[in-house]
């Protein structure tokens, strides 16, 4: 119980303010040093901040931060709550931050057993305690059997097979040094073998990204000029779905503003600031500054007037959206069109204040979303914060392993961290066993007197 | 005449056993079937090897015999591993077979507080579910207050060759026959095992000419931290390496049949080990290998045995013929003595607590192969500390375990009575989850302080090691204090060996880190007058001490677990909410803390979780 534990309290709702619970020795130092604002180490117990946290020095999310210190808390440990602003997707973004920083995910109801085993819930709860141990387990195991698709554990287990196979060999040599037919294996194998490795693991972090996506929201950018129907097209998807909207006042306005549900799959609507206040942000901000919108953006819908001529900023518009997802709208076809439009093949004509063609665009995003897409696009996904947490842990070894064989380190020694990288997988998928490696070691290879 | 402690069996495990037990003051008798067999090498005629070589390093920490006994013996020896990194680093020597066992029979006759008998021992005398001591082939009953059980093969031990079947142990001897029966009739599941060992051959009929050199290392090796080396590198006997032919792999395959493994017999039950395959094995399991490797080791100078390893079989002794008149230069050999496979009764080691002490007989301990293992030196160490832990049992002390990242001896241990086991078994240094704390150089620093503890390590061997710790200390402090410059000498000279040039001063410490410098090097910079242990001790320690520390940090969250303490009589029942299989295995194998819980396959970490929550409830109510 010496270690730092850490796990989103809040069920996951939609676009509600979540809140993050660090326990343990080292929860406020871990906090702080992905913290900007005041050093929470020297701030009294009991205290909220405001701040932000940071990934890699670069702002990630704003939050509001609860200093409590032992042994007036919950675990009687030093605790820190981070109430997250950003929905579902940045809260396992900060989650992910706060291990990275060095806590370790909480197991199931580990606050509970910590808070039990420090004298801080009474004895009669003990019984209790440990149903809900066992529930929660149960539970989980189920969650991760689900956010785990077919694929991706294969995936893994193809990576862990490969490094097990590379292992065996590396072991046989150290084991049954006298057997001279084996080949011996050396740190540049483990630096050809490694190099895709990491490939594939690059590859499912990055195709992980779309899994949490669609399970999280996909950040959706209306854009346009001004009355091009922003503010109608938003409404009419609003009312089509009857769907959940919240606004948080006075978030940042780089954040999720309201999020809307469309044929199952959650956008999260950024700045509509800009569609509230009939502000253009195109012609507001200039070409260049909406780029980094669009960079956030899972999806943009921009919106053209079917009435007016297309401008140049539309047209260099729709070629900086072209490599990203995207809907090209053109709305208000009820009205005699202007000379010198545009005209696409993936144009969706709609007429948002009659409510024509919206259900052509629901089909269109539900076309570029929705989970059997993905599936038979090939693309996979590792949803909870652990499995990509563990991934990057498996990262940072590899860099260990090259920086060792650059070092020019025996090979024993360059092992260490590939045998932790197949732990860590091994922990993703829950396929440990005892003598794993001894089995692969005496099928592989032939030893013995 | 009543004893203190009973040893029975004068193997490689009773030997270490009936030391320890008798220099720690306990009067000691020790049971064998033949006294011309006590530390008897049956198998291979080799000491150590990769993990096992650390144990026997280990048991000479600790204050045991087989490290000190092997200097004695040496044909020749060598460090595996020495390409690699310290951590796998390990010794293997050729041992001569009738030396090795003279050697130690002279010290057990010299031996205070020991008397030997021979006899064969058929049951347990037992009161109370406690141990009052053994029951004599001729029905004498002889008392003691312990009684250890070190009797390797023999129990119910059939030898196998084609398609006979013969109640006999190693060499002949006679086996014991009811003991495994009496153990399960207290309650002890008795296992079936089987191990195999080659032909010996005539060497004057082997053509070395045809085989490639193996000769042992040209540096001096001890596997004692306490004796000198007492051969002489020149006169190392060698081995030799050949292979295997196509002609070899036809006959097998033709007479498969024949062996006893493969339908010559049809009652086999003993199951054999993975990593000592037999050759009919390995030609079947692994049709694409062309050869196999086999060596020639020398068995002793004072005999013409020369054991064929890699060739173990259950052939019948025509196919045998046939087999190792295929190998060239063998074609005309004779075999001294055939391969044989052995069948044997074993106890389950789960039924063990960690001293080694049984779970159903107070103060009975078992040993070595009867616990499933395999090897001399797996025997030995844990002969050793069955020993040590029944003498502390006897003066009321607390037992004496070593934890998994503390020596091989405790991952072997926690292994067997934890896990079990399917198949002999042998320690490797992939078992070792930190290897590269258990190393070969730092046994002593690992374990002589508990040898000394216990009492098997006297005031001037202890000494000794104190003072190497503290040069280790100063040395490392010295390195520390002194800097070097970046003047011309010492860039020309770092670049010469070739290394980096240096920018900024920088301390002959940091200077050791650099993969390519070594010790000799800083000698070069700055004069030191250390011995060579001191210096490797410091070279493995500043160059590794980035992986040495993440290694610590790791194995300290397994220490934690290990210090919660499970009490003796638990009962798991009391707790509803434990998974079933869970509570299953936890009540068999009745852990003794946390961590060792968590290594109990089938047991998950929330089972550990509800476990604790309950402990602590327990705790409190007391």
């Amino acid at each position: 119980m010496n270690d730092t534990i850490v796990a989103i309290a809040t069920a996951m709702g939609i676009g509600a303010i979540s809140i993050i619970r660090v326990s343990g020795k080292q929860a406020i130092s871990t906090v702080n040093s992905v913290f900007k604002g005041k050093d929470l180490t020297q701030v009294d117990s009991h205290t909220v901040h405001y701040g932000h946290i940071l990934d890699q020095g670069k702002i990630m999310d704003e939050v509001l931060v609860s200093v409590m210190r032992a042994p007036k808390t919950f675990t009687t440990e030093d605790t820190v709550e981070i109430n997250t602003h950003g929905g579902i997707a940045v809260t396992q973004k900060v989650l992910e931050i706060i291990i990275r920083a060095g806590a370790r995910l909480a197991e199931p109801g580990e606050f509970t057993k910590r808070a039990f085993l420090n004298g801080r819930i009474d004895l009669l709860e003990a019984e209790s305690v440990m149903d809900m141990i066992q529930a929660k387990s149960e539970k989980a195991l189920e969650l991760s059997m689900n956010a785990l698709s077919g694929r991706v554990s294969l995936k893994i287990k193809n990576i862990r097979q490969k490094i097990k196979e590379l292992l065996a060999a590396i072991e046989v040599n150290i084991d049954f040094p006298e057997y001279k037919d084996n080949l011996e294996i050396t740190n540049q194998d483990i630096k050809y073998n490694i190099k895709e490795i990491e490939e594939e693991i690059h590859r499912l972090i990055e195709e992980s990204k779309d899994g949490t996506r669609i399970k999280d929201g996909i950040q959706t950018l209306i854009i346009g000029k001004p009355n091009v129907g922003k503010s109608t097209l938003l409404n009419q998807l609003l009312e089509e779905e009857k769907a959940i909207v919240t606004n948080i006042p006075g978030t940042t306005r780089d954040i999720i503003e309201g999020t809307i549900q469309v044929g199952g799959v959650l956008l999260n609507i950024m700045d509509t600031a800009g569609i509230r206040e009939t502000e253009d942000l195109v012609e507001k901000m200039g070409v260049e500054k909406s780029l980094k919108w669009i960079e956030k953006s899972d999806l943009i819908l921009l919106v053209l007037d079917n009435t007016k001529p297309i401008s140049k900023e539309e047209l260099e518009l729709i070629d900086k959206i072209k490599t990203k997802n995207h809907i090209l709208i053109m709305n208000k076809v009820d009205i005699n069109p202007a000379l010198n439009k545009v005209d696409k093949e993936e144009m969706i004509y709609i007429s948002a204040e009659k409510g024509t063609g919206i259900s052509e665009i629901k089909k269109k995003i539900k076309e570029l979303f929705s989970l059997e897409k993905l599936e038979s696009k090939d693309l996979n996904y590792l949803t909870n914060a652990r499995g990509i947490a563990l991934l990057k842990e498996c990262l940072s070894s590899i860099l260990d392993i090259k920086e060792a064989i650059h070092q020019n380190l025996p090979i024993d020694m360059v092992e260490i961290d590939l045998k932790n990288i197949w732990n860590k997988l091994g922990e993703i998928t829950g396929e440990t066993y005892d003598e794993e490696l001894l089995d692969q070691l005496f099928s592989q290879f032939c030893i013995g007197k | 005449m009543k004893y203190d402690i009973i040893v029975v069996g004068g193997g490689h495990a009773g030997c270490e056993a009936c030391l320890a037990t008798s220099r720690l003051g306990n009067k000691t008798l020790l049971l064998t079937g033949n006294i011309k067999n006590i530390a008897d090498m049956p198998c291979n005629p080799s000491i150590g090897g990769s993990a096992k070589g650390i144990v026997v390093r280990e048991i000479d920490a600790l204050g045991g015999e087989m490290g000190i006994n092997a200097d004695k013996s040496l044909l020749q020896i060598k460090m595996l591993n020495s390409a690699k990194g310290p951590a796998v680093q390990s010794l293997r020597a050729q041992a001569d077979k009738i030396v090795y066992p003279e050697n130690m029979r002279k010290t057990l006759y010299k031996q205070e507080n020991l008397d030997i008998k021979e006899a064969l021992v058929e049951n347990l005398w037992i009161e109370n579910n406690k141990i009052k001591g053994v029951i004599l082939e001729n029905e004498e009953k002889i008392e003691a207050k312990s009684v250890i059980l070190t009797t390797g093969t023999y129990l119910k031990a059939d030898i196998l060759i084609g398609d006979t079947r013969t109640r006999k142990g190693p060499h002949g001897e006679r086996p014991s026959n009811y003991l495994s029966e009496n153990l399960e009739k207290l309650g002890f599941k008795i296992i079936r095992l089987k191990t195999g060992t080659p032909q010996r051959i005539d060497k004057s009929t082997i053509d070395f000419e045809k085989a490639q050199l193996e000769p042992g290392d040209l540096k001096y090796h001890t596997f004692s931290f306490d004796t000198p080396p007492l051969y002489k590198i020149e006169d190392q006997v060698p081995c030799h390496l050949i292979y295997t032919t196509e002609e070899t792999h036809k006959i097998i395959l033709e007479n498969l049949h024949k062996s006893s493994m493969y339908g010559g017999l049809d009652d086999i039950q003993g199951v054999g080990p993975r990593y000592c395959p037999s050759i009919e094995d390995k030609v079947v399991r692994f049709k694409d290998k062309e050869r196999h490797q086999l060596f020639l080791e020398p068995e002793s100078i004072y005999y013409d045995d020369i054991y064929l390893q890699g060739f173990s079989t259950s052939m019948p002794y025509d196919v045998q013929e046939k087999m190792v008149h295929s190998l060239k230069g063998l074609e005309n050999a004779k075999i001294l003595k055939y391969a044989y496979a052995i069948e044997y009764d074993a106890v389950d080691p789960t039924q063990l607590k960690q001293t080694l002490e049984t779970k159903i007989v107070e103060n009975l301990y078992t040993a070595g192969q009867i616990n499933g293992t395999s090897g001399y030196e797996e025997a030995a160490c844990q002969g050793l500390l069955a020993g040590i832990n029944a003498s502390l049992k006897l003066q009321n002390k607390e037992p004496f375990i070593l934890k998994r990242n503390e020596a091989y001896i405790g991952v072997l241990i926690d292994d067997l009575v934890t896990k079990g086991i399917k198949d002999p078994y042998r320690l490797l240094t992939s078992r070792a989850e930190y290897r590269l704390l258990l190393r070969s150089d730092n046994a002593d620093f690992r374990l002589r302080e508990y040898g000394y503890q216990v009492g098997l390590i006297d005031e001037g061997r202890y000494q000794k090691f104190i003072q190497k710790k503290e040069q280790m200390n100063k040395l490392l402090e010295e390195l520390k204090e002194n800097k070097i410059t970046p003047i011309k000498e010492v860039n020309e000279y770092l670049k010469n060996i070739p290394s980096t040039p240096l920018k900024d001063g920088i301390s002959l410490y940091d200077l050791l880190k650099r993969t390519e410098i070594t010790i000799e090097h800083i000698k070069h910079f700055f004069p030191l007058n250390y011995s060579e242990d001191v210096f490797q001790q410091v070279e493995i320690y500043i160059k590794y001490e980035g992986y040495i520390k993440k290694t610590m940090k790791e194995a300290s969250k397994l220490n934690d677990l290990d210090n919660k303490k499970i009490p003796e009589n638990f009962d798991y029942d009391k707790i509803h909410n434990l998974a079933s299989e869970a509570k299953q295995k936890l009540k068999e194998i009745r852990p003794t803390s946390v961590g060792q819980a968590l290594r109990i396959s089938g047991v998950n970490p929330a089972d550990i979780s509800v476990l604790m929550v309950y402990l602590k409830k327990e705790h409190i109510h007391e």
